[in-house]
């Protein structure tokens, strides 16, 4: 295999996955672009997968917990089975936080894969450090808290990756990573930035925010018809960067996919969960673009130049998630006439008798999500005589039987309720909290492993 | 409003577009201009009070406007908006995702000679 960091030539980063759930056959197209690219161009070539929302990571401790092998993004192998042969052929390193709450049984199942596809053993890394629920701050902060706490994890940063990918790694298996340390990290090792050439962190530090939702950059997430029209979301394509040694990079995407590549869908995906432009925080740079200039250079091909970079945060963000009780949702419907006067009506009538229960309801064909949890904006319209309305009414408590006597009490108005009420469907989830800390960035130290499967009994 | 002679009307969608973020019980919703010529009136009118108007029922604490000139885009940063965020919240929508719609549904009054560049069916 060929030197990563090989800073002369090209590094191409594509996304085949932006959330856990996201499309499976995304990411083949990506591939074999990069696998052109790669003919043509030479350089480096990666694919990374971002698979970890702020709650993603509690439900995969949770799922560790009942199972000591999982614990890691359940879609993993899916995600991976179309690719693995092309990426460890050709030399594309994979680089993902789909490890969540258990990277190293991840190494595991892909190692297995990779062996059931009869394919070479891949050198896989398994970044930790992530979770630090043994830290003292955490444990002082956890014993704070009403309930236990389920997951506690740190965001990393970019330098783990970019050690494994120096030292080999094949696939880099991360827990919880801020979402663009997943591009810096392959940038870091290719073009071997110093860790304060803040512009250039900050420059791919950003390519990494357009990439890391997928489709979010190439036309998914923003159609809007009249408005906003593009061609074939049924196979939209995920974007590749092309990232340049000063930060700055080229986005494009798969021949023959669908969606659109232009100014206005990488401006919604630049702004996508920013808070202050001047200062979006990551834990290797602080990135500022507001002189960011984003310019279309043809067809489905849009470079972002001009990000400015300022020294990274001295702490890192870390999320405790902790049990919050149980979350009940029921729903029935009325149809045809009056049935919206009959639905304010089983409304009436389910407050009436969950009075342990803070609950909120909406009428769905009425107004499903804009109103208030009091439901004064709902109270305030008056009944305009809508002829097909789902009543929604949901509530949480810490005590499971009382959260569940709302599923019980839209079970009855069967037979108590309003006339003509019918397609129940109830539902009751455990919820999770989340609470937010900082640590300094010095007393959560990173690293990474090359998996080794004598290690697994030992360590998982 | 009531539109001058020389005005006209509309919602915003007709000249920008935009997204919603969530982190925690913070919203962010992104206002992209259309049309170059079209960032003036935007800056001079979807202002911070506007939003907090129009997200009123929604009880915000705090609404805070970022201004990106460079990319004829502003950023809305909204707090406490989200009913406790997408782990408490009761709402079907937790994210607000679907806030960024509200926010372009927001009147403004614009020339009527801009009438043939407005997006949308005209």
């Amino acid at each position: 295999m060929s030197e990563f960091h090989n800073p002369s030539l090209p590094l191409r980063i594509g996304c085949g996955a932006g959330f856990s759930g996201d499309r499976t056959d995304a990411a083949s197209p990506v591939v074999h672009d990069l696998v052109d690219g790669l003919r043509t161009m030479g350089g480096s070539a990666v694919l990374i997968f971002e698979t970890l929302a702020e709650r993603t990571l509690a439900l995969a401790q949770l799922a560790r917990v009942a199972d000591p092998l999982a614990g890691y993004e359940p879609l993993l192998l899916a995600y991976l089975r179309p690719v693995l042969a092309n990426c460890l052929l050709h030399g594309i390193r994979i680089v993902s936080n789909f490890g969540a709450a258990n990277p190293v049984a991840a190494a595991q199942a892909i190692a297995e894969l990779a062996h059931s596809l009869n394919l070479r053993v891949p050198r896989i890394a398994v970044v930790s450090g992530d979770d630090v629920r043994s830290h003292p701050e955490v444990l002082s902060l956890a014993r704070s808290l009403p309930r236990p706490v389920v997951s506690a994890n740190a965001y990393l940063g970019a330098q783990a990756i970019a050690q494994a990918l120096n030292a080999g790694a094949d696939i880099v298996v991360c827990g919880r990573v801020a979402d663009p340390s997943l591009t810096l990290g392959p940038a870091l090792a290719h073009f071997g930035w110093a860790l304060d050439d803040w512009d250039a962190l900050a420059g791919a530090t950003m390519a990494g925010h357009l990439l890391e939702c997928g489709a979010q950059v190439t036309g998914g997430y923003y159609a809007d018809p009249g408005f906003k029209d593009l061609p074939d979301l049924a196979h939209v394509g995920f974007p590749i960067a092309r990232i340049e040694a000063d930060g700055s990079c080229i986005l494009s995407k798969p021949l023959g996919t669908g969606g659109r590549i232009d100014s206005h869908t990488v401006k919604e995906q630049l702004l996508y969960e920013i808070d202050n432009p001047a200062a979006y925080m990551t834990p290797d740079v602080v990135a500022d673009i507001t002189a960011a200039r984003v310019t279309e250079m043809g067809p489905d091909c849009v470079r972002l130049s001009g990000v400015q970079g300022h020294p990274r945060p001295t702490h890192l963000k870390v999320n405790l998630c902790h049990q919050n009780g149980w979350l009940a949702e029921a729903e029935i419907s009325y149809a045809g006439p009056r049935a919206e006067g009959r639905a304010r009506l089983a409304a009436d009538i389910l407050r009436e008798r969950l009075p342990l229960l803070k609950s909120r309801v909406d009428l769905i064909g009425v107004s499903s999500i804009w109103a208030d949890d009091a439901g004064a904006m709902l109270a305030a319209l008056p009944d305009t005589g809508h002829t097909d309305v789902r009543l929604r009414i949901a509530a949480s408590h810490e005590d499971k039987a009382v959260a569940e006597q709302l599923l019980r009490e839209v079970n009855a108005l069967y037979t108590c309720g309003p006339a003509g009420g019918g397609g129940v469907r109830t539902g009751l989830r455990p919820r999770l909290g989340l609470v937010s800390c900082l640590l300094p960035q010095a007393s959560v130290p990173s690293r990474f492993d090359m998996w080794q499967p004598a290690a697994i009994g030992e360590t998982v | 409003m009531n539109p001058g002679a020389d005005t006209l009307v509309v919602t915003l969608d007709r000249l920008a577009h935009g997204r919603t973020g969530d982190k925690g019980n913070r919203s962010n919703i992104s206002v992209i201009a259309w049309r170059e010529e079209f960032w003036p009136v935007l800056v001079a009118q979807v202002t911070e009070d506007k939003v907090a108007q129009l997200f009123a029922s929604r009880h915000p604490s705090r609404v805070q406007r970022y201004l990106l000139a460079q990319l004829q885009s502003m950023n809305f940063v909204i707090d406490d908006v989200l009913d406790g965020g997408v782990n408490s919240a009761l709402n079907l929508d937790s994210h607000g995702k679907s806030f960024s719609f509200m926010l372009m549904s927001l009147l403004v009054e614009i020339p009527k000679a801009w009438k043939d560049r407005l997006a949308g069916p005209q």
